[in-house]
């Protein structure tokens, strides 16, 4: 335990230090007061309390940026000691690969959860003080911070497995943006083409809900809007999947971060340095 | 008494080329190793082995009575890598008490580790303001946490002023004194020759000599040059007196076998006062390392 919290100590002063703590904390911050400021409009009319419905725009909103945040945080971990040669002196070290891994999920994981803190407080801030029932969406919005830092720590894990995979830093950042477009992107754009294309069929109603819970953004959406009670005020995706129960979509946001790790230990452990 | 490493005819390959062939050596508790060869030689291929960074094809290897890169021998052992790198947004500092900490050790001995290899002053500065020869430093605090048994250190002194190489190898001595293997390597028998005990020489992932500087010197039996200065008026007595010498310009050169040298010596001093002046050139320790590194294949 000592090993890993002094990996995740010095893993996050070093990402003080390249300002990556300061980028997430101002992004998300930035992206949250824009989306309460625009989505200000529809409250009233939906009967819903304000923070509810910033809640749902949250959620749209971090399926984007925090799987991007985790992805930029993570893609340097193993491929940049492997080029700095930093990684065949660690591996003499008595530390194993898991805990150095999981030494710097822990850092990072703290970075993202400071930042989805800061970002969603400042608009939760912003909402209560419009709106003297905005108490009501409290619950809502503390299960999308935790469930965002369940979404951070799965890609987190993609992110370290790519990096160990890739062995060069270019090449890592690469396979990271890639893997963001297809599953954040165009996972749901294909997802939406089949339904089109399926008319009701078949596929729209066996195979599409487990095609939704085997992503974990889009089983991230699910779980946040299912959950909401403004979910009238999101469009797409949820409104087809209803009938997806909430636990289905809270077990797939829980496994996903273990199946990653899972995933990226056995990466790192084909690494020699 | 148990050895701290032990190779029994360690053999790997790398998609078909043979990086060490049946390679056999030990290392006692106390005793300083240098391994020399050229680039290429296995000497770093070797010292992976030894951490279990790499695997290998056949053969035994035991570090501290267990397998390399088992928990246990990574407890024990010290690496200093070549060209030793750090995190550069790091300072001396943190960077050490982040190795102490993963060691199991109270992370506040870093300002002391770091002063031992004279660092202090800059211990508080990031490691990508440092020199090479500064991070060297670091690389050596690294590897002295813990009261390791074994410490192997790849080119240490690479980077290092003639003052530094000096009080890296006063250190070594203490480290060896109080009973820590050392094996390190290096490209200049030059240097290892006063600082370590026995000397390997590795050449193609054979090797080739094992020994203390004595025995490479008597087992190489190259031969010893003689170097005599006849006053200028019986030059040419002292030549014909002198069989097989070569004259270079006012001196004449010869050589002799190591057990034919007290005869040649006796002959000489017998030409009295003929000669003005002798020089006993020994065979030079690049002559013995070229010699035993050579000695394969070319």
């Amino acid at each position: 335990m000592n090993r890993i919290l002094a990996t995740a100590g010095s893993e996050f002063r070093i990402a003080l230090r390249n300002r990556w703590v300061t980028i997430a904390v101002v992004m998300m911050t930035l992206f949250s007061m824009v989306l309460s400021a625009a989505g200000s409009a529809p409250s009233g009319a939906l009967g819903a309390d304000r923070l509810s419905v910033i809640v749902a725009s949250l959620t749209s909103l971090a399926v984007y940026l925090v799987p991007l945040v985790a992805l930029l945080m993570s893609f340097d971990a193993i491929a940049g000691e492997v080029e700095r040669g930093t990684l065949s002196l660690l591996l003499t070290y008595p530390v194993s690969r898991a805990e150095i891994l999981l030494g710097k999920l822990l850092a990072h994981l703290a970075i993202l959860a400071l930042a989805v803190a800061v970002g969603y407080g400042v608009a939760a801030i912003a909402a209560v003080l419009v709106d003297e029932n905005a108490a009501q969406g409290l619950p809502s919005l503390i299960r999308l911070m935790w469930s965002s830092v369940l979404l951070g720590a799965t890609f987190l894990g993609i992110g370290y497995g790519l990096s160990a995979m890739a062995r060069r830093p270019s090449g890592a950042a690469g396979l990271a943006i890639g893997l963001w477009l297809v599953m954040i992107v165009l996972y749901d754009l294909g997802l939406l083409a089949a339904v089109v294309a399926d008319n009701g069929g078949v596929f729209t109603t066996q195979v599409f809900p487990y095609a939704l819970l085997a992503n974990p953004a889009d089983a991230f959406r699910l779980f946040n809007l299912a959950a909401s009670e403004a979910t009238a005020a999101a469009s797409g995706v949820s409104g087809a999947a209803n009938s997806i129960p909430v636990w289905q979509s809270l077990v797939s946001i829980v496994v996903w971060p273990v199946l990653a790790m899972g995933f990226a230990i056995a990466a790192f452990r084909k690494v020699t340095p | 008494m148990t050895k701290t490493l032990t190779l029994l005819q360690l053999t790997k390959t790398f998609q078909g080329v043979k990086a060490l062939t049946d390679v056999s050596l030990d290392v006692a508790p106390g005793e300083r190793v240098a391994l020399l060869g050229h680039n290429g030689a296995g000497k770093s291929t070797m010292m992976k082995i030894i951490l279990g960074l790499i695997g290998h094809d056949s053969g035994t290897v035991q570090v501290t009575g267990a397998a390399p890169g088992s928990p246990e021998a990574r407890r024990h052992t010290a690496y200093l890598p070549e060209n030793v790198a750090f995190h550069p947004a790091l300072t001396g500092l943190e960077q050490i008490r982040h190795y102490l900490a993963l060691r199991g050790e109270a992370p506040g001995l870093a300002m002391d580790l770091l002063e031992r290899v004279g660092l202090g002053a800059a211990a508080r500065r990031r490691i990508g303001t440092y020199s090479k020869g500064m991070r060297q430093r670091v690389g050596l605090a690294q590897a002295l946490i813990g009261k390791p048994q074994l410490l192997v250190l790849d080119e240490p002194t690479s980077g290092l002023d003639p003052v530094s190489r000096r009080d890296f190898y006063a250190l070594l001595d203490g480290l060896a004194a109080e009973g820590a293997s050392i094996l390190l390597s290096s490209h200049a028998l030059t240097e290892v020759e006063a600082r370590t005990d026995r000397i390997l020489i590795l050449s193609k992932g054979v090797l080739v000599a094992q020994g203390s500087l004595p025995d490479l010197r008597r087992e190489a039996a190259l031969p010893v040059m003689l170097h005599v200065v006849p006053r200028a008026a019986d030059f040419a007595a002292v030549a014909e007196a002198l069989p097989g010498a070569r004259a270079v310009g006012g001196a004449l050169h010869l050589t002799c076998a190591q057990d034919e040298k007290l005869a040649v010596l006796s002959r000489i001093t017998g030409l009295g006062a003929q000669v003005a002046d002798l020089d006993v050139l020994p065979p030079s320790l690049e002559d013995i390392y070229s010699h035993f590194s050579r000695r394969d294949g070319q």
